[in-house]
């Protein structure tokens, strides 16, 4: 028996296909198609979305799903379920588990997980060098065969240009994204925050932004010399931005990311060396956000991506210097982001939209993101309005090291549906 | 005698009043006159357990609260990192719970990590005392150094105070600086470019890379020394050429005013960042600093415990 979705009379916004309109969404058998026949009305699951968006399932291009070697923290079931909660159908987990993902065999293990236990969709990457060490290139060619969507040393970044170079070179050849975490780590030695009038007041060991500019800057000319795409992992500094900027102005194919949290926060949430705020990048200052702002609004920065985190709350709880960087996102990322680009009257719905959406899915060539006919019925449903308490111990994530845990935010994921089904409905996972 | 104390911790300088400052003075004063030279004590926390938490290596600072806490009739114990459990990898907040478990009335602790008093005072109900945290605050010192100047000089308003080398890694340059605004005292600190970034002036204070233009209009220099367990090995050249260039030796020591007084926190390096003789000269008040480090802390400890435990301050009751 065929399985017949209709959702009724919400906001569609369908940015890669520059739809914004009140109407009806219909799929059939998990696949979005135009219009229902009469016997399929009858038939067809009915969902109300009348004062809701309809959106695309979000695409989070950048998190970290602990599995395997790291599950008290989170593991490919919980952390799916918190990406669905958060109104995610497609995502993107990072390599560097236990042992990291270098290998066929590793990405098999993780493929057959996804395969048993996820709810949404969940795209492995490979690692970029073996054993994440920055020395010699992970088979990549096997990998892609394996399934990667990309490759990525995420939280390691490839010091020596020589393997960056090659590497990418590598890598384009089977036409996958390389996605770099940009820190050139000399410059970086024991710093835990951003350097500025913050780490000093605070006695903390600061971090310029010069690390990260000088690896953005490296990748935007590596890509220029070898054609490879380099995606600029969760950018930080308004000086990257500028180079971005430039770079693809001159159309070299170079693409960035911004979380959640840079775009919000800045450095001065450190000042009760509270480690729920100390994360890699740092928080930077004012003018930084700013120009992440400014990056994405402008299409500099291609989309955001929450580098979902998991730390468990023993790991986080300690002094600053020796708490883990990182926080989780998934769950309140679209109410985060809506809150600072739409609710601020800076980005328009449909454009906040396609920051979740297509632009996330294009870099690594997913098949999501749209609602044309022909595509998953991969849909979310949310309330931009909805105003709501974030409370992280309701969170589905093993983790809760959240810098929004109590804060007020505005903005609801009422639905999320994956291949037709729902998977969460606004209340719990029903998958 | 009328005192503002408003807290049970004493983390930061920076959010202590100036009211609060002088209450401290107010009562280390009382404790140095009452007490003199005599190593008097008094029964103001008979029966209190006072937790010396050292988890970095200190002489002074350590010593100092030890016998400021039996001057006030308290029973006090000291712990450091290698006689710990934290070498087993208990946490520092299983420590410190422990310690509260064991009925401990104050906790006093020198850490390694910056902002590690902030997290602990969270942790505990229990009066923290920070005696030092990585390169964030050392309250006690910045408050004693304003209390030896007091005695020198009748006021810190207008005066002004060089703070000279390594102020990047320095704790006491950052509590001293925070003491010294808040009584008024005009503050330059100086050092090489890497070690005294720019950034300081929006701590409020007058950065210098020039040694002589740092000494000339100073009233008090405040030296430190070289953390060399704190930096990476970029940040100067050598030891020699820092002694080359802002070492402070007798030619240097010319340029200040004739009534200049010249302090240093401890431990000295002789012979680098100060010349022997003047480490030793009348111009230096560097054991007085010492010794002022008893009352102050005692004043700190009797603040804090009285603000916990809602008991009033009464002055001083001496067993000599």
């Amino acid at each position: 028996m065929t399985d017949v979705l209709w959702i009724q009379g919400g906001r569609i916004i369908d940015p890669a296909n520059d739809r914004d309109a009140t109407g009806d969404l219909f799929a059939v058998d998990g696949i979005l198609c135009a219009e229902l026949s009469s016997s399929e009305k009858e038939n067809a699951r009915i969902i109300d979305a009348t004062g809701f968006v309809v959106a695309p399932g979000l695409v989070d291009i950048h998190v970290h799903f602990r599995d395997p070697g790291q599950t008290h923290k989170e593991d490919i079931r919980s952390g799916s379920r918190a990406a669905a909660a958060g109104g995610y159908t497609s995502v993107v987990c990072m390599p560097n588990t236990s042992p990291v993902c270098d290998n066929a065999g590793t990405l098999q293990g993780i493929m057959d997980k996804v395969e048993r236990e996820a709810v949404v969709r969940v795209y492995p990457t490979g690692c970029l060098t073996i054993g994440m060490e920055g020395e010699r290139l992970a088979p990549t060619g096997q990998l892609q065969k394996a399934g990667i969507v990309a490759v990525t040393d995420d939280g390691l970044c490839v010091q020596n240009n020589e393997i960056m170079r090659r590497a990418v070179e590598y890598a384009h050849m089977f036409g996958l994204p390389v996605m770099d975490h940009c820190q050139d780590a000399s410059l970086t030695q024991d710093a835990v925050m951003n350097e500025g009038e913050w780490s000093l007041k605070l006695g903390l060991r600061g971090w310029p932004n010069a690390a990260e500019d000088i690896i953005v800057a490296r990748n935007v000319i590596l890509s220029r010399l070898t054609g490879a795409h380099i995606h600029m992992q969760h950018l930080s500094s308004a000086t990257s931005v500028e180079i971005l900027r430039a770079a693809k102005r001159r159309g070299i194919n170079v693409t960035g990311e911004a979380s959640p949290h840079h775009i919000e926060f800045t450095d001065a949430c450190l000042q009760d060396y509270d480690t729920t705020f100390k994360m890699n990048p740092p928080l930077r200052t004012t003018q930084d956000r700013q120009a992440l702002i400014e990056g994405l609004c402008d299409g500099t920065i291609d989309c955001i991506a929450t580098d979902h985190a998991p730390h468990s709350a023993t790991e986080k709880d300690r002094e600053f210097d020796s708490a883990p960087f990182g926080i989780i996102g998934l769950e309140n990322a679209l109410p985060a982001t809506l809150g600072t680009l739409y609710h601020s009257g800076r980005l328009g719905l449909s454009e906040v939209v396609a920051l979740f959406t297509h632009r996330g899915a294009e870099i690594c060539q997913l098949e999501a993101g749209t609602l044309c006919p022909g595509a998953n019925a991969d849909i979310c449903i949310f309330d931009p309005d909805e105003e709501w308490t974030v409370d992280a111990s309701a969170f589905l994530s093993k983790s809760k090291n959240c810098p929004w845990d109590g804060h007020p935010l505005k903005g609801r994921v009422k639905t999320t549906i994956v291949g037709g089904h729902t998977v969460f409905d606004g209340k719990q996972i029903t998958a | 005698m009328h005192l503002t104390w408003n807290r049970k911790d004493l983390i930061s300088l920076d959010l202590l009043s100036k009211e609060e400052i002088e209450s401290v003075f107010t009562v280390a004063r009382a404790f140095k006159a009452s007490l003199g030279n005599h190593k008097a004590k008094t029964t103001l926390l008979d029966g209190r357990s006072v937790v010396n938490l050292f988890l970095e290596p200190s002489t002074r600072t350590r010593l100092a609260f030890e016998v400021a806490a039996k001057r006030l009739g308290a029973d006090s114990v000291t712990v450091s990192a290698a006689a710990s459990s934290l070498t087993k990898g208990e946490t520092l907040r299983d420590t410190a719970r422990n310690m509260e478990a064991l009925q401990a009335d104050i906790l006093i602790l020198r850490h390694p990590a910056s902002g590690a008093p902030n997290y602990l005072s969270k942790v505990v109900d229990i009066p923290v005392v920070n005696a030092g945290d990585g390169s964030h605050a050392h309250p006690t010192q910045a408050l004693l150094d304003a209390f030896t100047l007091l005695e020198r000089f009748e006021s810190l308003d207008g005066l002004n105070v060089t703070i000279l080398g390594d102020i990047l890694f320095s704790r006491v340059a950052r509590s001293n600086i925070l003491c010294l605004r808040k009584l008024g005292a005009t503050v330059t600190v100086a050092g090489p470019s890497t070690l005294v970034p720019n950034d300081f002036a929006s701590m409020g204070v007058r950065v210098c890379h020039d040694l002589r233009s740092a000494l000339e209009a100073a009233d008090a220099v405040m030296l430190l020394r070289i953390q060399h367990e704190r930096q990476t090995s970029t940040h100067f050249p050598s030891i020699g050429e820092y002694t080359s260039m802002f070492g402070l030796n007798q030619e240097r020591a010319a340029w200040l005013k004739p009534d200049a007084v010249i302090m240093h926190p401890g431990p000295i390096n002789r012979g680098v960042e100060i010349d022997s003789e003047l480490a030793d000269s009348n111009r230096s008040v560097i054991l007085q600093q010492v010794t002022n480090g008893i009352v102050v802390r005692m004043a700190v400890l009797l603040l804090c415990h009285s603000f916990h435990t809602g008991e009033a301050i009464q002055l001083p009751q001496l067993n000599s």
